[in-house]
């Protein structure tokens, strides 16, 4: 277990340790115990900078189950490395802002702290794993803790639907895509991402290579909100906004992003890959841009632009794939999306990050959200206001912070998608930069929306709970390095273009690697006068426009029929699955005997009848089959009569006495087949049978006493009458296929030689197989065990006394 | 003969299964009578009717009639007395405590769901 390994688990160790110092320390704010951790993981992890960009990637094992092939392989490559950095970075500014946003003595700390430390850990597994199974334990185990985390305050109706929401969604997708993991390993025998990788190209032919990719996709598009699954998370804003800030921004959502740049060294060459990372990332991108306008709650406008910010991140990974198909042009422009994706990424993280905590400081110190009770808040928190300008304007993209740059680089990799003549993208690619540009202007909208309602205007301090001012400094501290961030990053990009970039793109298109000089030249360069600096200028103009005139345009929100809300799909699946579950189990379970012996009478001859017809196993041999005696046919006719007495007879003393008369036929019957044991067996044991019948007959209720004939009931007669007919065809063909002879003889031989006895049935039931007779003992000694207590125990009438 | 008997057993086998469809409780454990009788014989004509003499050393013959089956029978005729005894016990109990033989009225009560 190398240091690699023990800091991925580390925020779990420390977890364990939680409640020991909740419940011990109570004087301090626990998460002064916790921030030291992902601080130190944060220092831990920027040390293996130089190490990748020199040398490559990092591989540490650990032996977990090796004769399965599963093991827990640290595999630390510049996705990882950028993706561990923004889990353990975030984590700890986010860890430093729940110290002052989540009270001591009203909130029970402890869980909230080892839910998120268990957070920690699953992310920093999820994205540093070699090994798809334990990416999927991690994977799975950010799903439960993401759960735990919205459903934070349990008591709130609210929260529990959103937990309840997002878990059954991401659950999905992770089982879809250990189903993927599953076929992917089929196909290369292995669980190793590397692996996989170097047999990418011979593996892609394979039928089942494209069910793989697409449940692979389903678990990446779940986990990070991609349409149509996007639905759970502006339901996940019930939690705690620090985990909003932390889950549900920067780092949980972006899990599937990472897992499509992760893993399309391995399916990128596929086209259906490039439609469908980049087709439902712009679907995305413009359906929760679109919604975003229109919600009143800031936590709820920022869930949607998580969305539309994530479905722009996932596109561009989409067109970056075509850098694969297109490596003979010179100049390589669609790696320059995957560098795109991978910048926006990590400026996303610092301004939602930023953003979600404004969000939070305006709650804590307002009591309220709802952008129509608020407004007029920059006098009284001009360095929340700050925060939040510069949040949002990076956001829309405009200069000079670095949402800026990304959104020049989105746009350019928009408009490349016209130059690709493959799965025809010359006809519908021009729809790429169309979207884009379309929902980059409804992004310009909210972004203005969410700044310019919260802190300009009027103050409506009368529908405010609190009365609102600054902050305290230690909940600002971590929003202000984040939006220091945003701005350090718009200057000088190349810092970390240079650092991180190039590492990044190489990992997720490594077999572009040879072209990495160019690509370094593509990200400093970013001046001058293209097409997307007009359609930057187009997209503020029109928001401007549009922003202005919002009260004559947003009716059409409520002209948009119910059905298309997703939530109205999933609310009424859900319960519709309910109800359907709920009805055919009452259907087929009506809790009457009757029904299930048809089902099982039905099945019988259902099964039996296939299995005969199927194999033509009917056959009628009459060669070896005994003479009809006289004596065997007038029983026969006796029993017959017997039967249909039984289920004619009015009195069910007749029906008892017509049994009596078949049981002692049929010790008439074992007599002429010369048996003379089971004549005196059945013999005795009927006659104590039908006295047995008759004193059960004697007791029945004296109100239901009066005899009637059994109804006829017609499905009753033809389920009886097949079960019948099945035996008899059954009889009669294994009768006349036997396979081999019977092994009495050795019986017969040896019943006085070895046992001593004269009588063959007896010495095989107390000799030869005195076991089974041992156990019919102990059958008959339970059954009177059992009718003994049932006469004497009469628990529920002492109980009524 | 086993043609015959193969019948019969079907015969044996639709009125117990027609009976064990029934309401009534009591005629549903005549039906499982019924069925036993049916499954004893199919036993006994599946090895083969009426071949050699009774399975007796004294009797001195030359073949003798299958013994396994027999003795598989004996079992089986012990072992479905023990479990009809206790049905009808079980049959007179429930008529005592519930008051009815009637299955359809055996639902249980809401409580004891």
């Amino acid at each position: 277990m190398s240091l690699l390994h023990f800091s991925i688990i580390a925020p779990l160790i420390l977890a364990i340790f939680i409640p020991f110092f909740y419940k011990k320390v109570k004087a301090i704010h626990t998460g002064w115990l916790i921030v030291w951790l992902p601080a130190l993981l944060f220092i831990y992890f920027i040390q293996f900078l130089p190490q990748i960009q020199n040398e490559g990637a990092i591989k540490k094992t650990v032996e977990w189950i090796p004769s399965l092939g599963i093991n827990f392989t640290a595999y630390v490559d510049g996705l990882g490395l950028l993706f561990a950095l923004l889990i353990t970075g975030i984590g700890t500014l986010v860890v430093l802002y729940s110290v002052f946003y989540l009270d001591k003595k009203k909130e029970n700390l402890g869980h909230f702290y080892v839910y998120l430390l268990m957070f920690m850990a699953a992310m920093l597994g999820v994205v540093l794993s070699d090994n798809l199974i334990v990416l999927y334990v991690f994977w799975e185990l950010t799903s439960f803790s993401s759960f735990l985390l919205i459903g934070f305050w349990n008591h709130k109706e609210r929260s529990r639907y959103g937990a309840q929401k997002s878990m059954l969604l991401t659950v999905f997708g992770g089982l879809s895509m250990l189903g993927g993991f599953t076929i992917l390993s089929l196909l290369t025998e292995s669980f190793s991402i590397r692996e996989i990788i170097s047999q990418a190209g011979s593996i892609s032919t394979e039928p089942l290579f494209i069910v793989a990719l697409i449940l692979v996709l389903l678990g990446a598009f779940t986990k990070s909100a991609q349409f149509p699954f996007h639905i759970w998370l502006p339901d996940a804003m019930e939690a705690p906004t620090p985990v909003s800030a932390y889950l549900h921004s920067a780092t949980m959502v972006k899990a599937g992003i990472y897992l499509v740049a992760r893993m399309s060294p391995v399916f990128a060459e596929q086209g259906i890959w490039l439609w469908l990372v980049g087709g439902i990332g712009l679907v995305t991108l413009f359906w929760g841009s679109f919604n975003a306008v229109k919600q009143t709650d800031l936590k709820a406008i920022l869930a949607f632009s998580t969305i539309s910010q994530l479905g722009m991140i996932m596109s561009m990974l989409g067109v970056g794939a075509a850098a694969l198909h297109y490596d003979f042009l010179r100049e390589n422009f669609y790696m320059g999306a995957t560098v795109a994706a991978v910048f926006h990424l990590i400026n996303h993280a610092t301004f939602k990050g930023s953003l979600f905590m404004v969000a939070g400081i305006v709650d804590h110190e307002t009591g309220t959200r709802d952008i129509r009770k608020l407004g007029g808040l920059m006098q009284l928190m001009p360095i929340t206001a700050t925060i939040a300008f510069i949040g949002t304007f990076s956001m829309a993209g405009l200069p000079p912070f670095n949402g800026f740059l990304s959104k020049e680089m989105f746009f350019t990799s928009m408009i490349n998608v016209l130059h690709l003549d493959i799965f025809n993208l010359e006809t519908w690619g021009v729809l790429f930069p169309v979207i884009a540009w379309i929902a980059s202007i409804f992004t310009f909208i909210y972004s203005m929306m969410l700044f310019f309602k919260t802190f300009t205007g009027k103050r409506k301090e009368e529908h405010l709970k609190k009365k609102p001012h600054e902050a305290p400094i230690g909940m600002l501290i971590p929003p202000i390095i984040l939006a220091a961030l945003v701005i350090f990053f718009g200057f000088f990009p190349n810092v970390l273009s240079q650092s991180l970039l190039g590492p990044v793109a190489s990992s997720i298109l490594p077999s572009l690697m040879d072209a990495g000089h160019e690509m370094d030249i593509h990200i400093q360069f970013w001046h001058g006068f293209k097409p997307e600096l007009f359609m930057t200028i187009g997209v503020i103009f029109f928001g401007i426009i549009l922003y202005k005139t919002m009260e004559k345009w947003t009716p059409i929100y409520g002209k948009i029929p119910s059905f298309f809300a997703l939530n109205y799909v999933y609310d009424a699946g859900l319960k519709q699955s309910e109800k359907g579950a709920n009805r055919l189990t009452n259907f087929y379970m009506n809790g009457s005997i009757r029904h299930y012996m048809i089902y099982i009478f039905i099945s019988f001859i259902g099964l039996l009848t296939y299995a005969i017809v199927r194999n033509q196993a009917f056959l009628l041999d009459t060669a070896d089959l005994a003479p009809i005696g006289i004596y065997e046919l007038v029983l026969s006719l006796i029993i017959v009569a017997a039967s249909i007495t039984i289920l004619i007879a009015k009195s069910r003393l007749t029906s008892i006495i017509a049994l009596g008369a078949v049981g002692y036929t049929v010790a008439l019957f074992f007599l002429l087949f010369r048996a003379p044991d089971l004549v005196l067996t059945q013999l005795v044991i009927e006659t104590v049978s039908v006295a047995l019948f008759l004193l059960a007959f004697y007791h029945l209720p004296k109100l239901n006493r009066k005899e009637e004939r059994m109804s006829f009931k017609l499905t009753n007669a033809i389920v009886a009458l097949g079960v019948g007919v099945i035996v008899t065809l059954i009889a009669l063909s294994a009768h006349s296929q036997k396979l081999f002879d019977s092994i009495s003889k050795y019986y017969i031989e040896n019943t006085a030689e070895k046992a001593g006895g004269g009588n063959m049935v007896n010495v095989i039931l107390v000799d030869f197989r005195g076991f089974d007779t041992m156990f019919e003992i102990a059958v008959l000694g339970i059954a009177a065990l059992g009718i003994y207590g049932m006469i004497k125990l009469r628990l529920s009438r002492r109980r009524n006394e | 003969m086993e043609i015959l008997m193969a019948i019969l057993i079907g015969l044996l086998f639709a009125s117990a299964v027609y009976l064990m469809l029934s309401k009534s409780l009591l005629r549903i454990i005549i039906g499982t009578g019924l069925l036993s009788h049916g499954a004893h014989l199919l036993l006994l004509t599946m090895a083969g009717l009426k071949r050699g003499s009774v399975p007796l050393l004294g009797e001195q013959a030359e073949s003798y009639a299958d013994p396994i089956p027999q003795a598989l029978i004996l079992t089986a005729i012990v072992i479905s007395f023990g479990v009809t005894a206790f049905f009808l016990v079980l049959a007179y109990r429930a008529y005592q405590e519930l008051g009815t033989d009637n299955i359809d009225e055996m639902r249980g009560s809401k409580n004891n769901d």
